[in-house]
């Protein structure tokens, strides 16, 4: 009677096909490669795939990758946080303020922002688990909170809500350029020297690379990916994420402490939500008021093209982050086919609804729901 | 068969003005499956959860391997060795079985300074432990959620079995499963105790209980109506003992047969 499980007649052998199906980055790498099969045939000829071009859609997924990864692993951990674009604009706008208005070195500015945010991550989680609301809605708060504090602020000491001479303040030093610089700098001159890519032909700088190096940016996007997937697959803590998005209570039971889990994830998402925003302002030398808006959906529609789901327990941060690169070649790809841009939210909403929908019907198979 | 493995003694539970238990005294031999008998109401859930550390005893004692014991929390209990399989299983559909084997003690894999979760390890074991309860898994990734009610069961009894359970506490295993499913945990239970383990057994199912049980144990509004030997007695004296008799007997006699 023990053999029963053994041969079932009644169960179909799974083929290969929907095994495959099981990953959840699948959704994530067929998107992946319809997007630049579908712009290699229709804007390669349109610089997007030139060494510009290829900057160009790179650094705007790189954007979206370090806010998805601590969306996902909140995801998985059974969260949201919605409070992300306004993290952004808030934690750009304190370096701006410490950095400049309050004229601290820029490292400390960097490093006391970093805590104040990651202190903000911590709260909503702590508040999400002792009152046991959804995230949605302490989130949502955080959101109105964070975003009044970054106009009221730089309001109220500069009489504006955009504060620029960042990149002079941060001239010099030493962890600004971890943020704001390049590397790879003499691989760039090789490959230019070479005619492999493009180098200015006319002016003061001809001869040098158009793109001289990979800004940090991408490198952080690239690295948490890595740390997040590696965290999530293959840690004891990893299995605490899925655990505790899967089922708190039943987690709990086995030990796991729930609470921490979340409340850690919370801040890491906090966390990246700081890394992007310090990326941003070295970049552009200012904080304004207005940064971040909308980055928490773009961050969660992220996420759910690569194949988490919105009730948590399931996902993977390198769906997460392919979900991250068909956003960002997506929209930076309409551009260079000269596609009106307002048809970008279109393509969003209608490639969200199918993701959705497919991540819905691959959780019925797997917990057999009907 | 006297080695008691844990005496409950004298158990009383209030909640508020309800008294959920009024004095019930169970010992557990090593070894034994004992059927824990009753009907919605009774006590059962109460009972079985002070065992377990979820509540503490108004009055009374628990004594574990000869010594009195006081659970702060089910975590006590656990780390004693008293593992509870709860009806709702304690398992997460979309994790795979060897995830959910080791959910809360992951087996770490140290490579420099960085701990890893030790899959192989994990795979190996969940498929080994869960091939000697009679059941092969396709695959250590299968996610449970793809699993038949009896075979999640089974994984949640070999994975308190692996952590070292001396008591294994079932609250109704069988209760929502089919015909093959239930026979296919009652064997389970079988191995559990072939391997000196305590098994405490709750249901309201009398032929379940029959099937694999040592001794039983009725309940009945908070009490114990005593302990009986297995071949003591009949599962219509049981029936009637959990029913609380005359109306059942009645009623049996008016749907022609054994409820």
């Amino acid at each position: 009677m023990s053999d029963v499980s053994n041969g079932d007649e009644r169960i179909k052998t799974t083929s290969k096909f929907r095994q495959a199906l099981m990953r959840p980055e699948l959704g994530g790498m067929v998107g992946t490669v319809a997007v630049f099969v579908f712009f290699g045939l229709f804007a390669f000829d349109s610089g997007m795939f030139n060494s510009q071009g290829v900057m160009n859609w790179s650094v705007v997924s790189a954007q979206f990758m370090i806010i998805a990864v601590g969306a996902c692993l909140l995801m998985i951990a059974g969260e949201f946080d919605l409070s992300v674009g306004s993290m952004i604009g808030f934690a750009g706008m304190m370096i701006a303020i410490f950095g400049v208005t309050l004229g601290w070195p820029m490292w400390i500015a960097i490093l006391i922002t970093f805590v104040i945010c990651v202190a903000f991550g911590a709260l909503n989680g702590y508040i999400v688990v002792t009152t046991g609301l959804p995230s949605f809605i302490v989130t949502l708060a955080t959101l109105f909170i964070l975003r009044g504090f970054t106009i009221f602020i730089p309001q109220t000491l500069e009489r504006k809500t955009i504060i620029g001479g960042i990149r002079e303040a941060a001239e010099g030093d030493w962890l600004a350029p971890i943020f704001g610089g390049e590397i790879g700098e003499p691989i760039f001159v090789w490959l230019g020297d070479r005619g492999i890519i493009n180098v200015f032909e006319r002016g003061n700088r001809a001869g040098e690379p158009v793109v001289n190096g990979i800004p940090m940016l991408i490198v952080w996007a690239l690295g948490l990916v890595i740390i997040g997937h590696f965290l999530l697959t293959r840690t004891r803590f990893g299995n605490w994420v899925f655990a505790a998005g899967g089922d708190a209570d039943a987690a709990r039971n086995a030990g796991v402490p729930v609470n921490a889990v979340k409340i850690k994830m919370f801040m890491f998402t906090a966390f990246c939500a700081t890394v992007f925003a310090v990326c941003q302002v070295m970049e552009f030398g200012s904080a304004g008021a207005d940064r971040g808006i909308l980055k928490e959906f773009e961050a969660i529609i992220a996420v759910v093209i690569g194949g988490a789901l919105l009730t948590g327990g399931y996902g993977s941060v390198i769906g997460a982050a392919l979900g991250a690169l068909i956003f960002g070649v997506v929209q930076q790809g309409l551009f260079f086919a000269n596609v009106e841009s307002s048809l970008f939210r279109v393509f969003l909403g209608v490639i969200l609804l199918a993701a959705v929908i497919l991540n819905t019907y691959i959780r019925r198979t797997i917990t057999g729901e009907r | 068969m006297s080695n008691i493995i844990i005496q409950m003694k004298n158990i009383e539970k209030y909640f508020g003005s309800v008294i959920a238990l009024a004095g019930v005294s169970v010992d557990i031999q090593a070894g034994e499956c004992h059927c824990l008998l009753g009907d919605n109401g009774a006590g059962k859930s109460t009972f079985i959860k002070t065992m377990s550390g979820v509540h503490k005893p108004t009055k009374g004692m628990i004594v574990f391997e000869g010594q009195a014991m006081n659970f702060a929390n089910p975590r006590d209990a656990i780390t004693a060795g008293i593992a509870t399989v709860h009806q709702h299983l304690g398992m997460i559909p979309l994790m795979s079985v060897s995830r959910n084997f080791f959910m809360g003690n992951e087996p770490i894999k140290k490579f420099g300074p960085i701990k890893m979760f030790d899959h192989d390890y994990a795979n190996d074991v969940a498929m080994a432990e869960m091939l000697k309860m009679g059941i092969n898994l396709r695959s250590p990734d299968q996610a449970v959620g793809t699993l038949s009610g009896g075979e999640r069961q089974t994984v949640a009894i070999a994975r308190a079995v692996h952590f070292g359970a001396k008591v294994l506490i079932l609250d109704e295993p069988t209760s929502a499963l089919g015909v093959r499913q239930t026979a296919n945990v009652l064997a389970t239970i079988d191995k559990v105790r072939k391997q000196g383990i305590a098994v405490v057994f709750i249901t309201h199912n009398v032929r379940h209980a029959m099937a694999v049980g040592d001794r039983f144990t009725v309940l009945n509004r908070g009490k114990t109506l005593g302990t009986a030997l297995k071949g003591e007695i009949t599962p219509e004296e049981l029936q009637d003992m959990m029913a609380g008799g005359q109306e059942m007997a009645a009623l049996e006699g008016s749907l022609g047969g054994t409820v």
